[in-house]
């Protein structure tokens, strides 16, 4: 099987999606992150391992938090960190991304991570860079964003570490989400054994099914005795025609408020991915709330990000 | 050769840590081998003194030549480091690169008035200025053989001795 994420010998080479990526490797990167999250609370939150490496985050689309927290991560690694809003700049005097790419790599970057509204673009940097350059996808169009759902699924691991008796709900515009699709294959992979999604008919991919997972369109049955939920941000920017009625039915459908949470296992957690949009997918007083680990899951995702930086640098050609 | 008995060497160590035991000592064992004597010092010497234990993975001096260490596990300080007494726990004294990665790690929860190598076993052949305060037993070890130190099902510690593959 010709798998571009990992090289001759099955090592991660670039992280390019979740699919494909064998239990081993998934686990590996959250063991790791295990022991990254130490490093963020201590006086000096780094250390050493990517000493002279150049790690460049090219965003043909713009995600703050996601540049901020990879930034943050090469930073703990000590690594030195370029990142280029692509948008704003060369692509819009008429560069391809190829040239863009070939430009950093004149300028000896060692790692790119890269965000495109375009499916595919990732694999296609891959594809392009010599042996011991390495890509990431920090999210490319409707097809992966394989580090938040590694930090999703790390994050359920803290919480639930028994991941073979758990019941997961995503709920909201499967969709558009790259999202979920990497949540699905990552909990999946673990051995999660029920990934139930909630969703109007209009918001889920055709034959979502065939992901192994129950579908359900009423919050009330779907979020019945789940010990996750893992709300989606509902897309306003990627929505082209009537999908919906109005974000206030949508809210009174599938937005996540106490009464809806209380279906859920008293122990419940919950989770977003961000931006937030309070009042149309979660009731501030759930985001907000005890049982809600929003915040924790950022935290965690600049430990997973510097463990996936860190096996892809540990895997280079002349190690 | 026959090898020492690792728990008469541990009784060892034990005795001489005892005398420098002070108000801000604390117990840092190196993982695996250097954390499980840590942890059973700390029960030796009275059970009250601060234990923590270091992965040093993340500061091997190696990580470019081999990358990262299949098995990392989180390094574990639960006391302030700043102004301490730590003595620094190892099971066999080699090259002292490992030692040089622990006190880099070390250094940054803080600056330690004081660090003590207590290690049970040094075989020579060190690659760097690191030496050893505490010494269980100084043993000639050739450089393709590997010394370690394991535990059996009881808990009791022994030193085993493995032909280089």
């Amino acid at each position: 099987m010709n798998n571009p994420q990992l090289d001759k010998n099955g090592k991660l080479k670039h992280l390019l999606s979740i699919e494909g990526l064998p239990r081993a490797i998934l686990t590996q990167i959250l063991d790791t992150a295990e022991s990254f999250t130490g490093v963020s609370e201590r006086e000096v939150k780094k250390v050493p391992l990517l000493r002279g490496k150049t790690v460049c985050n090219i965003f043909f689309e713009n995600s703050t938090r996601t540049r901020t927290t990879f930034e943050l991560a090469a930073k703990r690694l000590s690594a030195d960190v370029v990142s280029l809003n692509v948008g704003t700049s060369s692509q819009s005097k008429g560069e391809t991304i190829l040239d863009t790419v070939d430009n950093l790599i004149a300028m000896h970057a060692d790692m790119f991570v890269v965000r495109h509204s375009q499916s595919g673009a990732a694999h296609f940097i891959a594809r392009h860079v010599g042996p011991d350059i390495h890509v990431i996808n920090a999210g490319d169009g409707r097809h992966s964003h394989p580090t938040q759902g590694l930090l999703d699924v790390f994050t359920i691991r803290r919480y639930k570490p028994d991941m073979h008796n758990l019941r997961v709900a995503i709920v909201g515009d499967v969709l558009h989400s790259r999202v979920a699709r990497s949540e699905i294959h990552a909990l999946t992979t673990l051995g999660v054994p029920e990934v139930r999604v909630i969703a109007p008919k209009t918001l889920l991919p055709v034959n979502v099914e065939k992901l192994g997972v129950q579908v359900y369109h009423d919050m009330a049955e779907g979020l019945k005795d789940v010990d996750v939920i893992m709300m989606l941000r509902l897309q306003n920017e990627r929505m082209s025609g009537a999908l919906l009625p109005s974000a206030q039915e949508y809210f009174k459908c599938y937005g996540l408020t106490q009464e809806k949470l209380a279906l859920a296992r008293p122990d419940a957690i919950v989770m977003h991915p961000g931006p937030m949009n309070r009042g149309v997918e979660i009731d501030s007083s759930v985001a907000d709330g005890n049982q809600s680990v929003i915040l924790p899951q950022v935290t965690y995702g600049i430990a997973v990000r510097m463990a996936v930086m860190t096996l892809l640098a540990g895997n280079s050609e002349a190690a | 050769m026959s090898l020492p008995d690792a728990e008469q060497l541990l009784a060892k160590l034990a005795d001489d840590i005892r005398p420098l035991l002070g108000k801000n000592t604390a117990l840092v064992g190196i993982h695996s081998g250097g954390a499980w004597l840590a942890e059973r010092l700390q029960s030796l010497l009275g059970g009250n003194i601060p234990l923590g234990t270091l992965d040093i993975s993340f500061y091997r001096d190696d990580f470019n030549r081999i990358g990262l260490h299949p098995q990392t596990k989180p390094s574990h300080i639960p006391f302030e480091v700043e102004g301490s007494h730590i003595i620094l726990v190892d099971d066999v004294l080699y090259t002292g690169r490992t030692i040089r990665g622990a006190m880099n790690e070390l250094f940054d929860y803080g600056r330690p008035d004081k660090i003590t190598l207590a290690v049970l076993v040094d075989r020579g052949g060190r690659e760097m200025p690191v030496e050893a305060q505490i010494i269980g037993t100084r043993l000639a070890i050739k450089p393709g053989e590997n010394l370690e130190l394991v535990r059996d099902a009881a808990g009791a510690f022994h030193l085993k001795l493995n032909e280089a593959a």
